[in-house]
């Protein structure tokens, strides 16, 4: 429930490039059955970032400088599909994630990123391949800014490309609100909404009594 | 104006317009599990919170227990912890929990439906993505994570915005072989594995009409891979039937009420959808995956892709990757492809009619030798059936293992695993690299495909077994 908020972060975007980057490969299952949330970071992505000696895979790209560490991730479509965990979204946190910015995203992934404070950015494939060239033709310095209040990402070479960001979330995270004491202040709305459906479909509250 | 079925379930549910698309939406029922169950109420209680509807809520530990005949709560002592901050937080909540070897047991959404705890036009989440399989009796049940669970114990409700629709219709009579595992993912296999993403699929036509309730259960089982929040079929007297006389279904003048409320359920004949597709039957064979997402599918008859044939270079990658990891060559035939593991189980094909139709294959013959099959019912319920009905004598016959309800090899959660390299055809959702266990190389499929595939140590097409 504890939401960080989000503002702007900077950093080398990491071209991670793959399509259907499903749950199950940013946190494995067995993580989440023994870890805490807190505990994740060094499992996101276990199956692709050590050797089989548990060393860092040179070949997975977040593992190579300069992004190691950056606070943001380019993906294909699909980012996020599978699971419903939300071990996922706190993994790559853990691992310094805060933005990943993709064509498209699992539905309940992008809303689990809300819930936490990781940026989810939706921009067309030809942009974050551009953000890829542009980052990798200037190693070191090719840093890519991600502004929340602005909605724009600014690519290593300056250019501003906006984002669409809904309302209510961008709120909730540029402040890092607390979405249940937001809802308990429709408590009267609740009550009146359950006083009217027990009268009109008194089956479904009978049944389970 | 002609309105949908989920139409007329969402706009019952809105409790308060947020603003911006935003609705306050209320939910008649949630579940939890296992996983993610103990540690939501436990948060909800530090955030100074109480569960909401403690009635409306119902637990079932399945994720991280053990299927191992005569399994207790601690034969898998990982996920023994979790089980045990379930039951406590169950208890001081006042929330129905049905624990191991108990009437109710066993997996979320396979216990739902069968003991009527959800119903048609009802609202249903649970922290657990293949919530959408619950839509198979008509109601809007969908998948949340973590934050979202304990937002929707503490209030009851969720904030969401409304998805766009999606109708499916599937015309025409059902080949031999195929069943609605076949039918889903030849679906995913035509729309991809987001084609559906954020949207609320319906199911109709013919040959869903024709189906049974379970068999309308796979179907929408699968809806979330294809990206979709929400799968659905219209209730109807198929759906009446199946519910009458379950532990809590409405009964006698409630029973009337509700079906008076769920005739008028179904769609409009002229409401329109956001996307509609037809697909017909005597374009379906039975199906497998041949690699790492439900959407690498294709007939059995068929082979594994070449990927200089890809549509373009991210996708030859991508199909090239998949190769490596399941160990294909580009265009080697399916068939013929031998076969470590079979499982049959899991939420999409763990009920009696899904154990029925892999008794059916085996015949008195026996599993080849190389294989470990293991058969893992969906819950208590359907264990005490099918060993009813002696389908357990006919599966320890074959060779099969007969073992305790649960997710199992499934998600690997429990530490049962496919081991590394090994090649698994499975009744499961999921053919993610690593899902079954680290380097286990899975193939999807229905029931029968599965016992077909333990028969003879290699896939096969089950309509020439
Ligand atoms: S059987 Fe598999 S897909 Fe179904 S709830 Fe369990 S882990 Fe999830």
């Amino acid at each position: 429930m504890a939401m960080q908020s989000f503002t702007t972060v900077t950093g080398p975007a990491i071209p991670l490039m793959a399509a259907n980057v499903d749950t199950d490969v940013i946190i494995p299952i067995q993580r989440l059955v023994g870890t805490g949330r807190d505990g994740l970071g060094p499992y996101a992505f276990e199956r692709l970032r050590y050797n089989k000696d548990g060393s860092d895979n040179p070949d997975f790209i977040p593992n190579r400088e300069p992004y190691r560490g950056s606070p943001i991730l380019l993906a294909a479509e699909n980012f996020g599909c599978g699971s419903s965990r939300e071990g996922a979204v706190w993994a790559l946190m853990g691992m310094g994630v805060r933005c990943v910015i993709a064509p498209s995203f699992g539905d309940i992934f992008f809303a689990n990123c809300f819930q936490n404070g990781l940026l989810p950015v939706r921009l067309p494939i030809e942009e974050i391949r551009r953000i890829a060239e542009e980052t990798g033709a200037s190693p070191g310095n090719a840093r890519t800014t991600v502004d929340l209040a602005r909605q724009v990402v600014v690519t290593p070479t300056g250019r501003e490309i906006p984002f669409q960001v809904d309302g209510r979330k961008k709120e909730a995270m540029l402040q890092g609100l607390d979405d249940i004491a937001m809802t308990l202040k429709q408590a009267d709305a609740i009550a009146a909404w359950k006083a009217r459906d027990q009268a009109a479909r008194g089956w479904a509250w009978e049944s389970v009594a | 104006m002609p309105s949908t079925m989920f139409d007329r379930i969402w706009d019952q549910h809105v409790v308060a317009d947020l603003g911006e698309g935003w609705s306050l939406l209320y939910l008649d029922r949630i579940l939890v599990h296992d996983l993610s169950g103990g540690r939501a109420m436990q948060e909800v209680a530090e955030a100074g919170y109480k569960v909401a509807e403690p009635r409306h809520v119902f637990a079932t530990p399945d994720h991280a227990v053990s299927s191992a005949p005569g399994r207790t709560a601690e034969t898998f002592p990982v996920g023994a912890k979790l089980l045990k901050s379930l039951r406590a937080r169950c208890a001081a909540e006042g929330v129905r929990m049905f624990d191991l070897g108990q009437r109710g047991n066993g997996i979320v959404h396979v216990v739902a439906p069968e003991m009527a705890i959800v119903l048609p036009g009802l609202t249903l989440a649970c922290g657990d993505s293949h919530t959408c399989t619950n839509g198979g009796v008509g109601a809007m049940a969908f998948g949340i994570g973590a934050s979202e669970l304990s937002h929707a114990l503490a209030t009851q409700t969720l904030p969401q915005r409304r998805p766009g629709t999606f109708r499916i219709r599937f015309e025409g009579a059902r080949p031999a072989g195929v069943t609605a595992k076949d039918m889903i993912l030849a679906a995913i296999g035509r729309f991809s594995a987001a084609a559906g993403t954020g949207m609320a699929i319906e199911y109709a036509g013919s040959a869903v009409r024709a189906m049974s309730l379970e068999e309308r259960l796979t179907l929408c089982n699968l809806s979330i891979e294809m990206g979709a929040k929400v799968g659905m079929v219209a209730p109807d007297d198929t759906t009446f039937e199946y519910l009458a006389g379950r532990d809590f279904a409405p009964k006698g003048r409630a029973w009337e009420a509700a079906l008076a409320d769920w005739r008028r359920l179904p769609s409009d004949a002229e409401a329109r959808f956001t996307r509609d597709e037809v697909i017909e039957m005597a374009s379906i064979a039975p199906q497998i995956t041949w690699g790492t997402s439900p959407e690498q599918v294709t007939a059995v008859t068929g082979h594994a892709p070449r990927p200089e044939e890809a549509p373009d270079a991210a996708r030859a990658r991508n199909w090239q990757a998949a190769l490596d990891y399941m160990g294909l060559a580009p265009g080697q035939p399916l068939i013929g492809t031998k076969v470590d593991w079979v499982f049959i189980g899991s939420c999409t094909n763990s009920r009696v009619s899904d154990l029925r139709a892999a008794a059916e294959v085996l015949r008195g013959r026996k599993r080849a030798e190389h294989v470990t099959a293991w058969v893992v019912p969906g819950s208590e319920k359907v264990k005490a059936e099918a060993e009813a009905e002696g389908l357990h004598h006919r599966f320890l016959e074959a060779g099969f293992e007969w073992r305790e309800p649960g997710c199992a090899l499934c998600v690997s959660a429990n530490g049962e695993a496919v081991p590394p390299g090994a090649r698994c055809v499975s009744t499961s959702n999921r053919n993610f690299v690593g899902r079954q266990g680290t380097g286990a190389r899975t193939h999807l499929a229905s029931p029968a495909m599965a016992a077909a595939a333990a028969l003879a140590g290699t896939i096969v097409d089950v309509r020439n077994f």
